[in-house]
């Protein structure tokens, strides 16, 4: 009897502990968006969004490196989602069982986890060393590299959500492959792989590592592609280390805003998941 | 109305030549298919080539002692990577300890405690802590959690422990707020999400049965949890924890910020160090192209991803293992 | 069960159909054989499918019978691994050649599925899809032959006011009716039925059934299917298979009533099955 009460307590401690736990994981997300909210709200003001980036005490903002970023994230897409998703593609259609399908999902999954930095010492190795110097190309290049892998995981696991009989009914009318692919497939699948292409730009819109050494930042107003590039990342890598104060409460700002932002296309992707299963 | 239009398109039924509808556009999309899976294939192989080929000159200069010796002195030019090699393993050993007895927790919780309309949005939240940007986490460890260390954490700590033997070393030193300790306690936060999701996908797909058998010899819902769900999902269990390692040992701009960023050796947890992700980040700006600083960065990134490639393939087959069985 | 006097007569008449002098098989399968992998799925069959007519495949799960059926349509192709070997005659030409493109054998042989399988688009785009890809049609022929097919699949009625709406949001017996009807629309020679009906309620059943009985005029049909009371209904020759060989095939009325072999009989007095 006094085994059995001993075994009910140990139960309820362990209750207790785990039910902490997960209470402090909630209180650790809660706090450091307190901090940003505290930090970052007061530091926003018109002219985080109408003035570039300025020597300290000038009253400077953040416009060049909100627009790099969009241009260099917006590039990005346009390389490494049609990628991503013919290699998703790939995978759903012809990687089940082949050996090369087996690698491929392999490399991609290393890829997927793979430290990004090294993404962008490779990318200045690929496309820096040899063509002169930093550019919004390199970083622009560098970001794909972080997209690709993310959009093809998405649309492998979306693309193998959908009914076997969708696509053998699509065959049996006559289609050839791309068109029950392109057509009915993908179309089916269309909520899932967009939600892959939202989190990408998720992750992509948070990487500061990979830009360090391609398009490198820049404190001028800057739409040179073939130039180094400002972007918000790295902006707020850049200020938040710096001992000024207006610098350091612009970095609070840049934070909070990526910070929104990614929360932001989280929560919805999750929200047209959860619909799609 | 029916008959005539029945009459008008039988008629032509038969007439109708069918010509193939994919006889040239299926080998062409099949081979753009082939070509973007070879893609990625070859991405991997262009990024190991890269970082090797980049590396190769600082390997031929300090010889294959580059990787354990212990000098980093940019102004001789005398380089090794040993320090971060050990502060890289140091402060993501420590990430995962932290991080493992918080995610069987919070696995616990979600899988068996929590009530089912509040398990979704429970879950998410934590998953949101995955998907905040490393240099968010670096912010706000510099701001909010290093001067924490200093004031609160660390000075007992010294005082209470730094005297005891053996133990003792990993306690010692000022208590500067930043450095391992730190680092790795940024980084448990950031891969606890990981490694929950995945111990509950785990737990999840352990069957019913199982689990109801071992309820009705009366077990607790703790005990079928310690002895049966998680024995069942064991090795997938092993390969979250590594993935969550393979993630903490590239973990770069949070680490930049509380590192303290030193290229001393210390066994202390509270002394400043670096990590190879770290050191690549600060130091790169000040290597020109073509120096022998720049060989040697590129030469740890290429051990980095040797590190990170071999803990993520092997977590990597101990999940797909378990959940394909 | 119905099998009331005036059913009899339906039965003699479908022996008369069945059993009268006809040209050559729409479909004659010769020494077939099958493999799924290292499974020997389909044993040496002969069969002999006359046109427009229904010819039902019975027999308990996993006896080959859709397997058969997606020979036809060369389904199986889809998926590496699986092996036909010997000749299936359709119209002379042998549709297991290699030079017979898939797309052109499956513009001819149409097929409906187990579950409705409506396309996440409108009803109408649903039959478009199919006719698009082997004829170029303007908007008027396209709107045409959109009618001429939903009517002749017995869903105009209710479809002709929202065409443009989405085919996800009919009912199931609605869902499979358009899947007929978008068979249809690509007018093929032959249309295979997989267990049509599986799927659905008595009524929608029912009208499936009917309207196997009225496109029989124009296309020779393959039905497989579970319930018997479905073959002796609406087919004309009923085949019975076993362990991957067919044991039996002859006029429905014959099977039901009088089978030669053991085995059918066991099977269609539910001895096993």
């Amino acid at each position: 009897m006094s085994s059995l009460a001993r075994r009910r307590a140990t139960d309820y401690t362990v209750k207790v502990i785990s039910v902490a736990f997960a209470a402090f994981a909630l209180l650790l997300l809660a706090w450091i968006l307190w901090t940003l909210v505290v930090r970052g709200l007061p530091a926003i003001g018109p002219h985080v969004f109408t003035r570039i980036t300025l020597p300290p005490g000038a009253g400077g903002g953040l416009l060049n490196a909100i627009v790099g970023s969009l241009i260099q994230i917006g590039i990005a897409l346009v390389i490494g989602t049609p990628i991503g998703l013919m290699c998703g593609t790939f995978l759903a259609e012809h990687g089940k069982t082949t050996p090369v399908g087996n690698a491929v999902r392999f490399v991609n999954d290393v890829l997927l986890s793979a430290p990004s930095i090294l993404i962008g010492l490779f990318v200045y190795q690929l496309l820096v060393m040899p063509f002169g110097g930093f550019s919004g190309w390199a970083g622009a290049a560098a970001l794909a590299v972080i997209i690709i892998p993310v959009v093809v995981r998405t649309t492998e696991d979306m693309l193998n959500l959908v009914p076997i009989g969708l696509r053998e009914a699509a065959f049996a009318l006559g289609a050839p492959q791309w068109k029950v692919v392109t057509l009915i497939t993908w179309r089916a699948a269309r909520a899932g792989i967009v939600t892959g292409i939202l989190l990408a730009i998720a992750r992509a819109a948070g990487e500061t590592a990979p830009l360090l050494f391609t398009s490198l930042g820049n404190n001028g107003w800057s739409l040179d592609m073939n130039a180094p590039m400002a972007s918000l990342p790295i902006a707020i890598y850049q200020y938040a280390a710096s001992p000024f104060e207006d610098w350091v409460a612009l970095a609070w700002a840049g934070a909070l805003l990526i910070t929104v932002g990614v929360l932001t296309l989280n929560i919805l992707s999750r929200l047209v998941l959860a619909k799609m299963k | 109305m029916d008959a005539t239009l029945t009459g008008n398109q039988a008629a032509s039924a038969m007439a109708v030549a069918r010509k193939p509808t994919g006889r040239l556009s299926d080998p062409i999309f099949v081979g753009v298919l082939w070509a973007s899976g070879i893609f990625v294939l070859i991405l991997l192989g262009l990024i190991i080539a890269m970082l090797f080929e980049g590396g190769l000159p600082a390997l031929r200069e300090f010889g294959i002692q580059f990787l354990w010796s212990t000098t980093w002195n940019p102004v001789t030019e005398k380089f090794g990577a040993g320090v971060m090699v050990f502060g890289t393993i140091f402060s993501a050993v420590i990430a995962v300890i932290i991080a493992l007895p918080l995610s069987f927790g919070i696995a616990f919780f979600l899988t068996e405690i929590a009530p089912g309309p509040l398990r979704r949005p429970i879950g998410v939240a934590i998953q949101l802590l995955a998907a905040i940007p490393s240099i968010i986490y670096g912010m706000w460890g510099f701001f909010v959690i290093v001067p924490l260390m200093a004031a609160y954490v660390q000075p007992p700590l010294i005082d209470l422990l730094g005297p005891l033997p053996v133990i003792g070393a990993l306690f010692q030193g000022p208590p500067l707020g930043a450095g391992m300790l730190t680092a790795g306690l940024i980084m448990a936060i950031m891969i606890l999400p990981f490694i929950t999701a995945m111990f509950v996908e785990v737990l999840e797909s352990v069957p019913p049965m199982i689990k109801e058998s071992a309820y009705g010899v009366g077990a607790t819902t703790y005990e079928v949890y310690r002895n049966v769900s998680v024995p069942y999902g064991r090795t997938a269990m092993v390969g979250a924890v590594m993935l969550g390692l393979g993630r903490a040992l590239g973990e770069t701009m949070a680490v930049t910020f509380v590192i303290g960023n030193a290229t001393r050796m210390s066994a202390s947890l509270f002394a400043p160090g670096s990590t190879i992700a770290s050191t690549i980040a600060n130091e790169f700006p000040e290597a020109g192209p073509g120096s022998l600083k720049l060989q040697s960065l590129l030469e740890l990134g290429f051990i980095l991803f040797v590190i990170s490639f071999i803990v993520l393939a092997l977590s990597r087959l101990l999940v797909r293992s378990k959940l394909k069985g | 069960m119905n099998f009331t006097s005036d059913t009899s007569i339906d039965i003699a008449s479908a022996v008369n159909r069945a059993t009268a002098p006809t040209a050559e098989p729409k479909l004659k399968v010769e020494g077939l054989n099958f493999y799924y992998g290292e499974n020997h799925a389909l044993k040496n069959i002969h069969f002999d499918i006359p046109e427009k007519r229904v010819t039902a495949m019975i027999g308990p799960s996993g006896c080959g019978k859709s397997t058969l059926l997606r020979i036809f349509n060369r389904m199986y192709q889809l998926y590496p691994g699986q092996r036909a070997e010997g000749k299936i005659l359709f119209d002379g030409t042998d549709l297991l050649s290699k030079e017979l493109d898939s797309t052109v054998v499956r513009s001819r042989i149409g097929m409906v599925f187990q579950k409705p399988t409506p396309f996440p688009m409108s009803i109408y785009d649903n039959i478009a899809f199919g006719v698009k890809l082997h004829e170029k049609l303007n908007k008027a022929q396209m709107d045409e032959r959109v009618e001429w097919c939903l009517r002749k699949a017995a869903i105009w009625e209710e479809t002709k006011d929202r065409l443009h709406t989405s085919a996800l949001g009919m009912s199931g017996g609605q869902q499979q009716r358009l899947c007929i009807a978008r068979t249809i629309a690509v007018r093929p020679e032959v249309i295979l039925l997989d267990e049509p009906t599986s799927a659905l309620d008595p009524i929608s059943t029912s009208k499936i059934e009917d309207l196997i009985d009225e496109l029989k005029q124009e296309f020779t049909i393959v039905i497989v299917t579970h319930n018997m009371q479905q073959a002796a209904r609406c087919a004309d020759i009923t085949s019975f298979f076993y362990l991957g060989e067919m044991i039996e095939v002859g006029p429905s009325a014959e099977i039901f009533t009088n089978p030669r072999e053991a085995r059918t009989r066991d099977y269609i007095t539910g001895r096993f099955g």
